[in-house]
């Protein structure tokens, strides 16, 4: 199917980007690990694991906003992005593209930093991280679509974080509820339910936020 | 005549009911339903402050659907139509946090609660419309910032009760449920005073949102009349 | 195939265009002149679609797929090198025999040796010769060339006016420029912004 290798022609070509250019991902690792840091000295002494999840939570969305916040970078350079959206492809196929990709880069991030938390901080069990897994979905589908929006405006790097962090919150529920709740089946289907919800609105909008006719 | 001639011309009608509506809600609600026994006279905010989350709601569904139209049939009026409606939604939805938090002061003592969970989803959505503010303030005049505000808006109706969910979940482990929920048994006399007050409060956001339109079109016609003359 | 009636265009307050008339027929070749400013490059990004007029009626008989367009800027990835470039413009406009017509295009303007390099080594004559390949890539019937000749060396200038040359006729094109002179002998239109 002509879509799939859109998509798949689009992720490659994000993916191969990063990898020359090499600014996003690298900068994403250092960060979580120094929030990581900071954190540990902003929990008071006797603080249980519990407010140390909510820090992780606060950790992986500012992480992932540093990641969004670069992720159009590439097609704003010489105006790339006016050649994709004039080629004949279906236009959320290039929002797929850049939410896989940038899917790829949260969880290669995440691949440090959680077993970073684990070491630093409290154990993560299988639905905590079940939890970040969906969230990343929610994250990176949500965020790539606001990030193409405030990349047409001034003040982008503003904006982004401005438009993002109400739409997070549910997420943030989500995820820290499946990491220190017994009942976190019901977090998770939360999560199911955001990603399943937001993933179809943002595909079926994308085209509408990067044209005008 | 243009649009925004005739519209005046309903307005005035509309804005008679609106007022005379609520006249007799603040009647009904301050003197005639009958004091709640738990609460005293604090309930009283009861009858203009859920009136108002509900309005506020009406408000950003209708500039949801105004953006979805916009999206679907490509006419720019629906734009200006949108952000009026979400305009009015981030109004009435900013006095529904400070009678809210008014509410709370005189039941509980305290001026903001995380236990409830109608005031905790509209702080997010305050958070969330002023974002949409913002959006539109960085963005030029045109179909670019037409298109994105509609998406925004959409997203943000499809947000309120997904949030809905999660705050709710969320009263597990934020905090322990220690307060009584609001919405107290309704005798007779109170259910009119609310029915009242639910309409004329939503007829007053109607009503301002025609008269916010006709103003901005009005203005709009204007300045295009002076660039024509130029 | 192109018409294009009262276009306006106004950003806020500022008026870049008015009541811009045109119509063309496929095969025709349309110049559009004008300083600085005027709003050559709004009126061709209108005509390519990417920008919505305030005003005015556009019909344009021909889908993405069959338009070719050169914008102000090159519209290729920095990062990528010149067959990874249009290999992937090749497969979103599903060209046939992609591999063939990239080695031919790039051939064709001189970018045979450098075809490895990434882009952000190109000087700005290399680059705009890639821009060029990337526009005809799909052997587009309406081609859009925003002041093509620009940032091009003398060598390219010549690549390009052998090209121009050939499609003149066959394709139906429009170029802004600030050069008339140089594509007047192709010209059977002009359109003059003020």
């Amino acid at each position: 199917m002509s879509y799939v290798a859109d998509v798949a022609a689009l992720t490659r070509k994000d993916l191969r980007v990063e990898l020359r250019a090499r600014d996003t991902l690298p900068a994403m690792l250092l960060f979580v690990l120094a929030t990581l840091v900071v954190f540990h000295f902003a929990l008071p002494e006797g603080t249980g694991d519990e407010a140390a999840y909510g820090l992780l939570w606060v950790a992986i969305v500012f992480t992932a906003l540093l990641g969004l916040a670069r992720a159009w970078v590439p097609e704003h350079e010489h105006g790339v992005l006016d050649g994709l959206v004039l080629a004949p492809c279906d236009r959320s196929a290039i929002w797929l593209g850049k939410t896989l990709a940038t899917l790829a880069f949260l969880l290669a991030a995440q691949a440090f930093a959680l077993p970073a938390f684990v070491f630093f901080f409290a154990p993560l069990d299988g639905t905590a991280i079940a939890g970040v897994l969906l969230a990343d979905i929610g994250i990176c589908a949500v965020g790539s679509l606001l990030a193409a929006m405030a990349a047409a405006g001034r003040a982008r790097e503003l904006l982004l974080p401005l438009l993002f962090l109400p739409l997070a919150i549910p997420l943030v529920v989500g995820g820290v509820g499946a990491a220190i709740s017994p009942d976190a089946e019901r977090y998770l289907l939360l999560l199911v339910l955001y990603d399943g919800v937001f993933a179809v609105l943002s595909w079926a909008s994308f085209e509408y936020v990067v044209t005008e006719s | 005549m243009s649009f925004a001639a005739s519209a005046i011309r309903s307005l005035p009608g509309l804005a008679a009911l609106a007022a005379g509506l609520m006249g007799l809600a603040i009647l009904l609600s301050l003197f005639v339903a009958p004091e709640d026994a738990d609460q005293g006279i604090s309930q009283r905010i009861f009858y203009i402050h859920v009136p108002i989350a509900l309005t506020a709601y009406f408000c950003f569904g209708l500039g949801a659907w105004k953006a979805l139209l916009l999206l679907w049939r490509g006419d720019e009026r629906y734009d200006l139509e949108s952000y009026v409606a979400i305009h009015q939604g981030t109004i009435f939805g900013s006095l529904t946090l400070i009678t809210g938090a008014i509410w709370a002061k005189a039941s509980w003592g305290v001026w903001w609660t995380w236990d409830s969970n109608q005031l905790v989803l509209f702080l997010t959505l305050f958070l969330f419309y002023c974002a949409y503010f913002m959006l539109r303030f960085s963005l030029e005049e045109g179909a670019r910032r037409a298109r994105s505000s509609a998406v925004y808006a959409l997203f943000g109706v499809v947000l309120i009760p997904i949030s809905f969910l999660a705050i709710r979940l969320a009263e597990d482990f934020i905090h322990p449920t220690t307060f009584t929920r609001e919405g107290p048994q309704m005798t007779g006399t109170m259910f009119t005073a609310f029915c009242v007050s639910w309409g004329a409060v939503t007829l007053l956001a109607y009503v301002l949102y025609r008269v916010e339109l006709a103003g901005k079109r009005l203005q709009s016609d204007l300045r295009e009349l002076r660039e024509a003359l130029q | 195939m192109i018409r294009a009636l009262g276009i306006e265009k106004r950003y806020g307050r500022r008026r870049v265009l008015t009541g811009i008339d045109v119509s063309l027929a496929p095969g025709e070749f349309l110049i559009v002149t004008g300083p600085n400013g005027s709003g050559k490059t709004t009126f061709l990004r209108i005509l390519a679609g990417l920008v919505a007029p305030t005003r005015g009626t556009l019909q344009v008989d021909v889908d993405r797929a069959q338009l070719g367009f050169l914008g102000h800027e090159p519209l290729v990835y920095r990062e990528l090198t010149a067959l990874e470039n249009l290999d992937l413009f090749g497969r979103l406009y599903r060209v046939p025999k992609r591999r063939e017509r990239i080695g031919m295009l790039l051939e064709r303007f001189g970018l045979w040796d450098a075809r490895s390099e990434r882009v952000v080594a190109y000087s700005r004559g290399m680059t705009q010769r890639l821009a060029l390949c990337r526009a005809l890539l799909h052997d587009p019937d309406l081609l859009v060339l925003d002041e093509p000749h620009s940032a091009l060396d003398e060598e390219g200038v010549q690549l390009l006016d052998r090209e121009l040359a050939e499609l003149a006729g066959v394709k139906t094109i429009v170029v802004s420029t600030h050069d008339p002179a140089r594509v007047e002998r192709f010209a059977t239109g002009r359109l003059a912004l003020v």
